[in-house]
């Protein structure tokens, strides 16, 4: 059998799962403790056999599936491996939390919720798998509509129905701006199929206008500004293992997408789509990091986060376009490199965050900030591997965050070589930012994690905190293994993104790699550049565990525990602690501008003192609203031909006719 | 790995363990006599580690374990930052496995580890004190990079040993854009290292304590290593400062005698260095807290110039 054909089996595993799901609809302990981690199983699989497929041949099958002499076209190729590999790996760690997770009912009976999650991860395995614009579409459709249920899971609350809704009806708008893309691909010869649209050689307006439709189109998926949205109202919206899923996987699609038609089905790139996309994924990447950063609920400050990531995905992908634009293979290898770094990293991380917040979520009931604190010491599990994430996140090193920004820096380093000098003037100002971009993100998790874990509970029912089911701690484990693997040895990883980057534009960076050796990751040349997290690693154990040796060994080990210091304050109490809010003040009053935010300060006379503070994107209200207004004028304008009375629509019938052989007489 | 690269090797990191607290005694020194003090000995911040070590260590009950090994990781980071940074020699075993950019990883590790740390008593000054040393960092991390960026640029490399030792063999004597860079590497130095006109070290003042309220809950054998890892950072950014801007009489032939030929020239270096800091203490106010960000934003921008004056002139 080919590795497609075992895919395909992988899938229609999944699919089944989510069948039987259906049979046993409210039957909790068999969805979760015999359907979910099956798909986990399937997952693995899954990874494992996309690994094994990116080593070898592409290979193509036709489904005869849907409509008559319409089937399928599928196509498993380097490109599509790899982000299989990333579903499967990523998609392991949730399902088996998610087994862990789903104890009671989040609205939906859990057997349509199985359903529905089985039906989202197989959807997007086929979207990777399509190579006809008709198998796209309609997998990449039903990845939405499954997500949308799935985020709508607990529809009786009516802010999730809305973010639900935003949801889809930004997916939507999306989705036409990806078919009219295709449609331009095929360059009027009829036939949809990925192949025909390889073999075509557009003109450079049509190919940047099959460029700008994509970017539209995947962008509102990824949540490119101004099409981010969306984002940080569903994702906090569906149950934590969905927006894993979402933050975490399904954000990868679209970048898929990006790189599917930028790279393979068009065969030329032009420089400006380099720098259009650099520009947009900065101005993303800062706007999420600055958003995030004054996030007061934990999972809206983890889905800005995404939104920051997405950004710097972009820049990477803007950078390799760039490069490629000008002949520069080897350079655009390095940065495509990091960006598909990042992808993976980033899968493991975000979703490892948001899988902690879920466990947080059901041991304390709490999304919001300001009523967390102290869960270190009730959930050291949850906290111990958050901390991983956290500082994955960062980009600290040695873990895997800090490989990919290691990367995409060392590949802004040669940008000096373009030959465009304003490029060369531009782009150094855009490393910049993205040294401040990674900088901001640090400040956020360390107010994400400190905020939640550290510090003394907030409120008297965290007391009753209790560490997560063993089941969820095993996908914790999983995904935090995957950062700490993913930071400790970027070399095997690299050879394996080499193949992807092989396929795109034919050059990679795993040769020069691989030159050195596993220990050490010297992208260009050993002079140039070098850096070696095992070795990192191994120096800073050894010198933390000689420090404490050395100072047993000279001093005492003595220890006392005492109440909290404080500088003498005697009535120190938990809510003199800096909240979210607090934290976050000094981005708010540095970055003003960004925010449109809406203050009440209280009176010093107050008896019950309350501060609030709202903070909401100038989009909305620049953006979204007036054209959500204008929809309605026109649809009330519209709506006056509705009159209800039967004489006055056969009138219109009437005047149709009329006008209609007038036309044709003339 | 040569034989002699690692004596140099282990000779730095050992160096700068033992002469780390000698530089921030010397630099105390001098800012008391500026200040027309009688000055505390040389050898003071020994005496204080020393007492410090000898001390019980009282923890707090809310603690958790962030709390206690928290200081070994910073005194660790700042160890092998002490190890990649060329101080005497630029021929080191360590230098492969950490550039420029991780160097500035390493910095932004210590950092969130002790605002972690600090946030874990969950005390109202340590919050306060998370949340300062996070809002310096987050604007002198990025001017800290651009300002290794430039030395990359011009030495086509991101190694630090490598830039050292073609900076030491440059045809200019003075880059333009290093110019400007040094300029911002000071100002991120200041900043970096707890100093006035950003914070001051000798305060506990609640308005204007950023360092110092990081690590007020700390007592004992963890706050010697805390001060001992403060020494070192200075002691490692000087050394980053003179070897980027003034990289004459670093040693990269590994015979011992160009090693020993170095020292001197180091010590020189380092207590000019330490003389000019205090100076430059002394005749600076401490600013407002919220002026912070607008010195750090002018550091940043004066790298970014400094990468563009680079781009520009090509030099």
């Amino acid at each position: 059998m080919l590795h497609l054909d075992w895919i395909l089996v992988l899938v229609g595993a999944w699919l089944g799962l989510g069948l039987i799901g259906l049979l046993v609809l409210r039957n909790t302990a068999f969805v979760a403790r015999v359907l979910f981690p099956a798909g986990g199983a399937v997952a693995i699989a899954l990874a494992a056999v996309a690994l094994a497929a990116l080593f070898d041949v592409p290979e193509t099958a036709v489904l005869v599936v849907g409509l008559p002499d319409l089937p399928f076209h599928l196509r498993l190729d380097g490109l599509s491996a790899f982000f299989l590999l990333v579903i499967g790996a990523a998609g392991a760690g949730i399902s088996i939390f998610a087994a862990g997770y789903f104890r009671h009912g989040e609205g939906t009976p859990p057997g349509l919720l199985c359903l529905e999650y089985h039906v989202f991860l197989a959807s997007m395995a086929m979207v990777l798998l399509a190579d006809d614009a008709y198998a796209f579409m309609v997998m990449w459709e039903t990845m939405a509509l499954s997500s949308f249920f799935l985020v709508t899971a607990n529809h009786r609350v009516p802010s999730i129905r809305q973010a639900g809704f935003l949801y889809l009806l930004v997916a939507h708008v999306g989705a036409i701006a990806i078919l009219l893309c295709f449609g331009v691909l095929q360059a009027n010869t009829g036939d949809y199929t990925f192949a025909n649209m390889r073999a075509q050689s557009l003109s450079p307006l049509w190919a940047s206008a099959a460029f700008l439709l994509a970017t539209f189109g995947f962008g509102a998926k990824a949540g490119i500004v101004p099409l981010h949205v969306w984002l940080p109202e569903a994702h906090p919206a569906a149950p934590s293992p969905v927006s894993a899923l979402m933050s975490g996987v399904m954000l990868k699609t679209a970048i898929y997408g990006v790189l599917r038609v930028g790279f393979d089905l068009l065969s030329v790139q032009i420089w400006w789509w380099g720098v259009l996309l650099l520009s947009l994924g900065l101005i993303t990447a800062l706007f999420g990091v600055t958003f995030s950063a004054v996030q007061t609920d934990m999972k809206r400050l983890l889905a800005y986060s995404s939104i920051e990531n997405i950004g710097l995905l972009f820049v990477g992908i803007g950078l390799g376009v760039l490069f490629k634009a000008y002949g520069m293979d080897s350079l655009s290898a390095l940065a495509l490199t990091a960006a598909l770094y990042h992808v993976i990293s980033h899968a493991f991380f975000k979703s490892l965050l948001f899988l902690g917040t879920g466990s947080v979520l059901h041991a304390t009931g709490e999304r919001s900030l300001g009523k967390l604190g102290g869960l270190m010491r009730r959930m050291p599990w949850v906290g111990w591997l958050v901390l991983v994430g956290v500082l994955a996140s960062s980009g600290l090193p040695p873990l895997s965050g800090f490989v990919a920004e290691w990367l995409l820096l060392q590949s802004f380093l040669f940008t000096t070589e373009l030959p465009d000098t304003f490029l060369n003037m531009l782009i150094p100002v855009i490393a910049a930012a993205i040294a401040l971009v990674a900088a901001l993100a640090g400040y956020a998790m360390v107010k994400f994690f400190g905020v939640i874990f550290l510090g003394q509970p907030r409120e008297p029912k965290l007391a009753e905190a209790r560490d997560a089911s063993r089941l969820e701690r095993a996908g914790l484990v999983w995904l935090a293994s995957g950062c700490v693997l993913l930071g400790l040895f970027p070399v095997p990883i690299i050879t394996v993104i080499d193949r992807v980057t092989h396929l795109l534009i034919g050059a990679g960076i795993a040769d020069t790699v691989r030159r050195n050796g596993w220990i050490l990751l010297a992208p260009t040349a050993l002079d140039r550049a070098s850096y070696s997290p095992v070795i990192f690693l191994v120096v800073v154990c050894v010198a933390v565990l000689l420090s404490i040796w050395l100072v047993r060994r000279f001093y005492h080990g003595r220890l006392r525990f005492a109440p909290p210091w404080d500088c003498g304050f005697p009535a120190q109490t938990a809510r003199m602690q800096d909240t979210a809010e607090g934290f976050g003040q000094p981005i708010r009053q540095i970055f003003e501008p960004v925010f449109r935010m809406q203050r009440e300060l209280p009176s010093p006379f107050d008896d019950k003192p309350v501060y609030k503070v709202i903070i909401e994107d100038h989009f909305w209200h620049w953006l979204y609203l007036p054209i959500a207004h204008a929809t309605e004028l026109f649809a009330r304008v519209v709506g006056r031909l509705q009159q209800g009375r039967i004489a006055i629509y056969l009138l219109y019938s009437f005047v149709t006719l009329i006008v209609l052989l007038l036309v044709v007489k003339s | 790995m040569t034989f002699s690269g690692l004596v140099s090797q282990l000779l730095e990191i050992v160096l700068a363990l033992a002469f780390a607290p000698l530089l921030t005694g010397w630099v105390n020194q001098w800012r008391a006599w500026l200040q027309n003090r009688s000055a505390p000995g040389l050898l003071q911040p020994y005496r204080l580690l020393h007492k410090l070590f000898n001390k019980d260590s009282v923890v707090a009950e809310t603690a958790s374990p962030i709390f206690r090994i928290a200081p070994y990781i910073v005194f660790a980071c700042m160890a092998l930052v002490c190890g990649i940074a060329p101080t005497l020699s630029t021929d080191l075993p360590l230098a492969p496995a950490a550039d420029a950019i991780a160097l500035v990883g390493l910095f932004a590790l210590a950092r969130v580890f002790i605002s972690l740390a600090a946030m874990d008593i969950g005390t109202s000054f340590g919050t306060l004190g998370a949340r300062r040393e996070m809002l310096v960092g987050f604007l002198a991390e990025p001017a800290l990079l651009m300002v290794l960026f430039s030395a990359s640029l011009i030495t086509q490399s991101t190694s630090l040993a490598n830039i050292v030792e073609s900076l030491a063999h440059a045809p200019f004597a003075i880059y333009p854009s290093l110019a400007v860079a040094g300029v911002a590497f000071t100002f991120v130095s200041l900043a970096e290292n707890a100093r006035i006109p950003v914070d001051n070290p000798a305060t506990h003042l609640e308005l204007t304590m950023i360092h110092e309220a990081l690590i007020l809950e700390y007592s004992g054998r963890h706050l010697a290593l805390i001060e001992w890892a403060a020494s070192l950072k200075l002691f490692a950014y000087s050394c980053i400062g003179l070897a980027l801007f003034f990289p004459w009489g670093i040693a990269n032939a590994d015979t011992p005698l160009v090693m020993i030929l170095a020292v001197p020239v180091l010590v020189a270096k380092l207590a000019v260095g330490g003389m000019l800091l205090a100076l430059i203490e002394t005749i600076n106010a401490k600013m407002r807290l919220f002026r912070v960000p607008e010195f750090l934003a002018t550091a940043f921008l004066l790298a970014v110039i400094a990468l563009l004056v680079h781009v520009l002139l090509g030099a």
